[in-house]
């Protein structure tokens, strides 16, 4: 027990040196939990502006988690037929009729600038300036790509098949009530995504940064992340269910 | 009081990863995302084609959050902070689905059912 007294102690005092326990080398994470709310101390260790991200991002996963709700909703209840998605995004390249081709190199495209962007909060923790500005502003380029091809998948389902939010000359009229709101509301914060990256990756090589170091990489980064994440569930549900 | 001010600036930079994690789980990425595609290309249908789809997402949601967000090496508040909110999530489905059958069932009675 005085041992189990002692290491309690230490824990509270020096949480930052046991980071480790919550791999469970030392404590049980369930410890380590206790201990972080009833040290006389902040509970999260770590810079606000991350904490206030998190949270910012468990809010947006409500908000997306009810459009995508509201859209099993609709399509479940809809007595029309609603129309295979499969179809509906098809392309035609070079004579040949592939599915949902420009979906695909949408989540391709995506998934490459999460990756990106992850080397990037790494070369920024590194110190390496130079890396993180090149690779903020690749992901900030491949996510404008993303929302030139959402623009142009916008145009056609618009323009050539006559979808609207209240109407669809292809089956159930909920189905552009649904595409228009998830879609749109995603591609907002892709948008809203690259402008917050280009203003950061400015900042970093501006050297705004250098003395109060580059967690603000990371926060960013948790933000693109989360884009990423999101647009995977609508991969799955919209398109792919 | 003393010390632990000091040590908070050195230990609140986060661990470091080597850049192949990040280009190996990228990979990876890739390939469940062309798996996820190849369910709708090859036109799987019923259970088999809603559990893949399932899988691949989970797995994909679960890479980007554990590795790219670095949740893995955050302490366990954080993790329960992130975690347990999203339950109403799964409540509010459950609810939603139920009043769903509901409405289409209305909906066939009232309006296909002279």
């Amino acid at each position: 027990m005085p041992n189990d007294k002692h290491r309690k102690i230490n824990q509270t005092e020096n949480q930052d040196n046991n980071q480790d326990n919550s791999q469970g080398n030392n404590a049980s994470p369930w410890q380590s939990v206790v201990n972080d709310w009833s040290a006389d101390k902040q509970s999260f260790d770590m810079p606000w502006g991350k904490l206030m991200m998190w949270i910012f991002l468990l809010s947006d996963t409500f908000i997306f988690s009810i459009f995508l709700t509201s859209y099993m909703n609709v399509r479940m209840s809809a007595t029309a037929a609603w129309p295979n998605p499969s179809e509906v995004f098809a392309l035609t390249i070079a004579g040949h009729h592939i599915p949902l081709v420009l979906i695909a190199i949408m989540t391709f495209i995506l998934i490459t600038s999460s990756g990106t962007m992850a080397m990037a909060v790494n070369y920024a923790y590194q110190g390496n300036k130079k890396k993180t500005v090149y690779l903020m502003l690749a992901t900030a380029l491949l996510g404008a790509s993303f929302i030139g091809m959402q623009a142009f998948e916008w145009t056609k389902l618009i323009v050539e098949e006559g979808v609207r939010p209240w109407e669809n000359p292809m089956g159930a009229n909920q189905f552009g009530a649904a595409f228009f709101m998830i879609t749109g509301f995603h591609g907002l914060h892709v948008s809203a995504g690259v402008i917050y990256l280009s203003v950061i990756a400015k900042r970093v090589s501006q050297g705004k940064y250098d003395k109060q170091g580059y967690h603000i990489v990371e926060i960013t980064g948790l933000y693109w992340h989360f884009v990423d994440l999101v647009w995977v569930f609508i991969f799955a549900f919209f398109y792919l269910w | 009081m003393k010390q632990p001010t000091e040590t908070q600036h050195v230990a609140s930079q986060p661990e470091q990863h080597p850049i192949s994690l990040y280009l190996k789980v990228w990979l990876l990425l890739f390939v469940l995302s062309a798996c996820s595609y190849m369910v709708d290309y090859f036109q799987f249908q019923g259970v088999l084609r809603w559990t893949l789809i399932l899988a691949f997402m989970f797995l994909k949601a679960g890479l980007i959050i554990m590795i790219f967000m670095h949740l893995a090496w955050e302490r366990m508040a954080v993790k329960l902070l992130l975690f347990l909110p999203p339950i109403a999530i799964l409540i509010f489905i459950a609810l939603m689905s139920s009043e769903a059958d509901y409405v289409f069932i209305t909906r066939i009675l009232s309006f296909f059912n002279p």
